[in-house]
């Protein structure tokens, strides 16, 4: 058994909410993007720039960065509970699970920090 | 679960469990089960979130040159144009893309109780392995 400290919410169903709201963020993003490239085909530099310099595609993106870190923080985090527990490790898991969502952890705040300083910068 | 737990020693999962007579058979060796296509579908969804997760940081990464400069952002379209290898590897993030949401929609359709079903399921499944291949490979055209 696994205990609940590290999820994103600290509740089951909180992140379960949360998972399935930026689920819908990130297809929204997802669809708006490849729509966008689809009816742009010979895509410029002004109109890819432009469309980024409006407040409201810089909002988007940020809120779906946002989405991504919650997301994936909670999907990492169900994946190492499921597999890197005693059962199947034996007494190091707590080690290599802490280690791993501390990873994951750092590499989606990178991803966040990044995703702005090219939005915002 | 029918079968009980037991670590590679074999004591039993629960070490209370040592009380009870202990010598049924066990088996976790998932490679010798076979599996129903509900089971690939959501493995497949596992791996590809993890996927993407890692093809983020190429994602971000076109992102940022396309936006720095006129000549970055060309830079990045003749190299989408020309190179092969970049070409493939956005090609493979866009499939575990595509895989990904076609299973998540599925899951959220489910949530919302429509098809919550084993028979529901397999179809849901069977709906996700046939609609992703095609996505794929129209992503796939508009990539070469
Ligand atoms: C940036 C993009 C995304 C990343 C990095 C990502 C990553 C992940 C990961 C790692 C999981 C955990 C898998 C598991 O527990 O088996 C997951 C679960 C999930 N993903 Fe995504 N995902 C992304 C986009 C999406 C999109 C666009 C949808 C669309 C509808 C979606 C829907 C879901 C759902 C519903 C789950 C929950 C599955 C469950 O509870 O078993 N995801 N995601």
């Amino acid at each position: 058994m696994v205990t609940q400290v590290t999820s994103f919410g600290r509740s089951g169903l909180s992140d379960w909410l949360l998972q399935r709201f930026t689920a819908v963020i990130l297809l929204a993003y997802f669809v708006f993007i490849v729509g966008f490239m689809i009816c742009n085909p010979a895509m410029s530099f002004d109109t890819w720039k432009g469309l980024f310099d409006t407040t409201w595609m810089a909002a988007f993106t940020s809120l779906t960065l946002f989405a991504v870190v919650a997301h994936a923080w909670i999907g990492l985090w169900s994946v190492s509970t499921d597999y890197m527990t005693t059962r199947t490790m034996g007494d190091k898991a707590t080690v290599i699970r802490m280690t791993f969502q501390a990873t994951y952890s750092l590499i989606l705040f990178y991803y966040l920090v990044w995703g702005f300083k090219i939005l915002w910068s | 679960m029918a079968y009980r737990l037991r670590d590679k020693s074999g004591r039993g999962h629960n070490e209370k469990s040592k009380a009870v007579k202990d010598n049924r058979p066990v088996n976790l060796d998932i490679g010798t089960i076979k599996l129903p296509i509900t089971a690939y579908a959501s493995i497949l969804h596992r791996i590809s979130g993890i996927a993407i997760f890692v093809g983020m940081a190429v994602l971000l990464c076109l992102l940022d040159s396309s936006l720095e400069s006129a000549e970055s952002f060309n830079t990045v379209k003749t190299t989408l144009a020309d190179n092969f290898l970049l070409k493939l590897i956005v090609w493979l993030v866009l499939c575990g893309f595509i895989y990904h949401t076609c299973a998540g929609v599925k899951h959220l359709i489910m949530d919302l109780g429509i098809g919550e079903t084993l028979e529901g399921g397999k179809k849901g499944a069977t709906i996700v392995f046939a609609v992703s291949p095609v996505l794929m490979l129209l992503a796939g055209i508009w990539i070469w």
